[in-house]
């Protein structure tokens, strides 16, 4: 039995050779461009992944990889819509409670197993079993399916889930309420499927190159921790014919200078590009350094809780320091990277929304610092009595050119005095996570991709509501929208009550920044959340 | 000697507990966990995850636990941030690859900078001196976390000779630059140590003795001269062994190379207590070890010291 596992990796490995790709030195068979004999995209990354367990794995180097390696119920196109994965669609009932998923008949297993409905089942209750206790099992409660939350207490047994299989092909979803986006959810790693003979015959080995079985475009056929992971094209997916890249590698590189001198050498096909190079790197590499929106905020909290300053409190003062910053010296000057200045909280790539007209975006710089003079005279701050208080981030350079940068500012123009902190970063989320600060660096990504992954963050009820904000309207507009067929109304009402509130200052949206070779072909720019899949990706001739 | 030796390992056993357990308790004190996140767990998640791990335990349980699982069993827990990787497989991995760019840095850099130590004293006052203290002093003040972004730019991007980085079973091409990198401030410290301390020897009494009775050059400094001119050395080299084979952070970090230092660095930040508390014991054991041998080595050089 042991030697099983070795024997069917030896006749995958021969069976790609074998079969090859059909595309090599061919043409793409829909833009028409000549294809490279090479098939192998290589990318950095920064650490270490997590995991590649679809259920276990909490970080977006590892997602990228899990991503390639299984493939859950929908997938996302390049402009992040979604695609028919493993599920060929799905049906939801009358009442939004019941979505109802038909599985293709061709999906395999790189065992050769086919793909049903019970691997489905099955990774779902894993991912919410106290027995797993996955960091991401938080994700099952947010896609709100029956009984997930009171499973994750240990107070119903993980069967109680509200997920089935009828049959092989058919797995039937029940909600606990309705949720507009759930379909958008299933792309997420933790949603993808396991196959439970593997699981059951490694436990926490079964990730291991030499033990995992996945359904995905890629099968994992290397892992040298803390130096590289390979993943090889899967004879046995689905839709093998069509996928043309043959090989993707990832190289753990720290530094992310070092890491652009080896794409300068051509060691790599991707980097990311560290903060203030865009501009030099943009007129010496034209197309291959690239910028485009990403599902990101940067900003920073004000602590309202009893612990908070009492300052805090008068919302004067939070709005003279909001309209203070000069995002534009931030943005082009300090990152330079086609991040983009924020005054609201959601960012503005996120889909079906659109930022709401806001007082302070429309003001000029001039007439910001004019009215923010006023308004701390106001709140009775001056020369003689200037406004003093700390401000906290977490170790990082750029953090620390920003934070540098707003508190000048806030110098020259109001005279305000701050204190600056930056913190380890576990450190810093401890003292952050327990309101030990006066104004706090905060920086969220969506979850998924609608405007709620952010603006609930600024609810009463959120645990990330670092700053302890409470505002009655924005709770009970918050709880509207997860039922509501028009979200837009609610969500620009929510964000102009937060730009008049001040309970955050928003900085800038998050660009991602990269370098990337100009015969890597199929780059999805346009998909705001980066779920990016090899199986789309392919190598143009040179 | 022997008596001496065994002693000397007896008390290391103590020294070792006492480290271990300050180091655990040292952790606990960090702010932090190892699950603080920027997304908090929810509280119970947080507690099953916690109790899947043994931390729910009160922590004198958990410090036994983890003695009891070293000594019987010789597991030194799991890893927090790594679910398919224990302790023991993150050292197994990461060591031997600190261990065989540390122990050919050592041996280049006690080779050349012995070589040119002893060289420079004998040419005392020639350019061969003046060039070899220069260099010394500019590549002490060259850290190596400036050096290895140079070398990958001149190696690996203008010149294209050698690979930017990674490890690939520890080829040669791959350990070039981290041998340069991690053994140049070496070399510069062993040189300047082995002149000055060669400088003094030269002029000591029973060296005038050695060359009055007609000796040619060669065999004074060879014979004569070499052992003890070398003392002071072999008492910066233990350290230095165990510097050098216990990692560099800055090396694995530039060079990816995998290795031990990087993971030890990554286990405090992550607050990966096991990963952390198995390989501090690893250093504190090799540090002990190795502050053993230089003793016994100073014996053998020093007839003077007997223990």
């Amino acid at each position: 039995m042991k030697s099983t596992p070795r024997f069917l990796a030896a006749m995958l490995l021969g069976a790609t050779a074998t079969t090859g790709s059909a595309f090599a030195a061919g043409t793409h068979p829909v833009t028409g461009e000549a294809l490279a004999e090479q098939q192998v995209f290589t990318y950095r990354v920064l650490d270490e992944h997590s995991s590649v367990d679809p259920q276990v794995v909490e970080d977006v180097s590892g997602s990228d990889i899990v991503r390639d390696l299984f493939e859950g119920l929908m997938n996302q196109d390049a402009q992040g819509r979604l695609v028919p994965g493993t599920a060929t669609g799905y049906t939801v009932s009358d009442d939004r409670l019941t979505y109802t998923f038909s599985l293709r008949d061709d999906a395999k297993w790189s065992n050769g197993d086919p793909v049903v409905a019970g691997d489905f089942v099955y990774a779902w209750k894993r991912a919410v079993s106290p027995e797993l206790a996955s960091p991401y099992s938080w994700f099952m409660e947010l896609m709100s399916i029956e009984n997930a939350a009171r499973i994750i207490a240990g107070d119903v047994p993980v069967d109680e889930l509200g997920v089935s299989a009828p049959d092989d092909r058919t797995l039937v979803v029940s909600l606990s309420q309705p949720l507009p986006y759930f379909p958008q959810m299933v792309t997420h790693a933790t949603t993808f499927p396991v196959n439970p003979a593997a699981v059951e015959a490694h436990g926490a080995d079964w990730t291991k190159p030499e033990n995992i079985v996945s359904n995905g475009a890629y099968v994992l056929t290397e892992h040298i921790p803390n130096e590289r992971s390979v993943r090889e094209r899967n004879p046995m997916y689905w839709d093998a014919e069509n996928v043309i890249l043959e090989r993707t590698v990832a190289l753990v590189i720290n530094d992310e200078n070092t890491a652009l001198t080896r794409w300068l050498a051509g060691e790599l096909d991707r980097t990311e590009v560290p903060a203030g190079q865009f501009p030099r790197l943009q007129k010496e590499f034209p197309g291959e350094a690239i910028s485009f929106p990403r599902l990101c905020n940067y900003y920073y909290t004000f602590n309202l809780s009893e612990s908070g300053p009492e300052t805090f409190k008068d919302v004067r003062v939070r709005k003279a320091l909001a309209l203070a910053v000069d995002r534009k010296i931030i943005t082009e000057n300090i990152l330079a990277g086609g991040q983009i200045e924020a005054f609201t909280f959601t960012p503005a790539a996120t889909a079906d929304f659109e930022v709401p007209d806001v007082e302070i975006a429309s003001m000029s710089q001039a007439e910001r610092d004019a009215m923010a003079k006023t308004l701390l005279a106001e709140a009775g701050y001056g020369p003689d009595n200037p406004l003093k208080f700390e401000m906290i981030y977490n170790t990082s350079e750029s953090h620390k050119k920003i934070a540098v940068a707003m508190s000048q500012m806030w110098k020259q123009k109001l005279g305000v005095e701050t204190t600056l902190a930056n913190m380890e970063w576990k450190t810093f989320l401890e003292v952050r996570a327990n309101q030990g600060f006066e104004l706090a660096r905060g920086a969220w990504c969506g979850d998924y991709n609608e405007a709620s992954t952010f603006l609930d963050l600024l609810t009463s009820p959120s645990a990330y509501n670092d700053g302890k904000y409470s505002n009655a309207m924005v709770d009970e507009m918050m709880t509207l929208a997860k039922t509501a067929d028009d979200t837009q109304a609610i969500y620009t009402k929510v964000e102009q009550e937060i730009a008049d509130d001040v309970p955050i200052i928003p900085i800038y949206h998050y660009a991602g920044v990269y370098m990337l070779d100009s015969d890597v072909g199929g780059w999805p720019v346009n998909n705001i959340e980066q779920n990016w899949y090899s199986k789309d990706l392919y190598k143009i001739a040179e | 000697m022997t008596a001496y030796i065994i002693r000397r390992i007896l008390v290391a056993v103590p020294t070792l507990v006492i480290l271990i357990v300050l180091c655990f308790f040292l952790m606990q004190v960090a702010p932090g966990g190892p699950f603080t996140s920027e997304r908090p767990l929810p509280p119970q998640v947080l507690a099953n995850i916690e109790a899947r791990y043994g931390l729910d335990q009160p922590l004198w349980k958990q410090m036994w636990d983890y003695l009891v699982g070293i000594v019987t069993r010789f597991d030194f827990g799991p890893s927090f941030a790594y679910r398919d990787r224990d302790v023991n497989d993150i050292i197994a991995h990461g060591f031997p690859i600190t261990l065989t760019y540390g122990l050919i840095s050592f041996v280049v850099a006690t080779l050349a900078g012995m070589g040119i130590g002893v060289a420079a004293a004998i040419r005392h006052n020639t350019w061969l001196d003046y060039i070899a203290v220069g260099a010394t002093f500019s590549a002490q003040a060259l850290p190596n976390f400036v050096m290895a972004p140079i070398l990958v730019i001149v190696f690996t991007w203008q010149l294209g000779w050698l690979p930017g980085g990674g490890w690939n079973g520890g080829q040669w091409q791959y350990l070039v630059m981290p041998v340069i990198a991690l053994s140049t401030s070496y070399v510069a410290s062993i040189t300047r140590i082995m002149r000055s301390s060669m400088l003094e020897t030269l002029n000591s009494s029973f060296i005038r003795t050695a060359r009055a009775k007609g000796l040619p050059e060669h065999k004074v400094i060879w014979r004569h001269a070499m052992k003890p001119a070398m003392l002071p050395v072999v008492s910066y080299l233990g350290p230095t062994f165990v510097a050098m084979i216990t990692g560099s952070v800055v090396i694995d970090v530039y060079f990816s190379t995998g290795g031990i230092g990087r993971a030890y660095v990554d286990s405090a930040l992550n607050r990966d207590y096991a990963v952390m508390l198995g390989v501090t014991i690893l250093y504190g054991g090799l540090t002990v070890l190795f502050n053993l041998l230089v003793d016994v080595a100073y014996a053998w050089l020093d007839p003077k010291i007997r223990y």
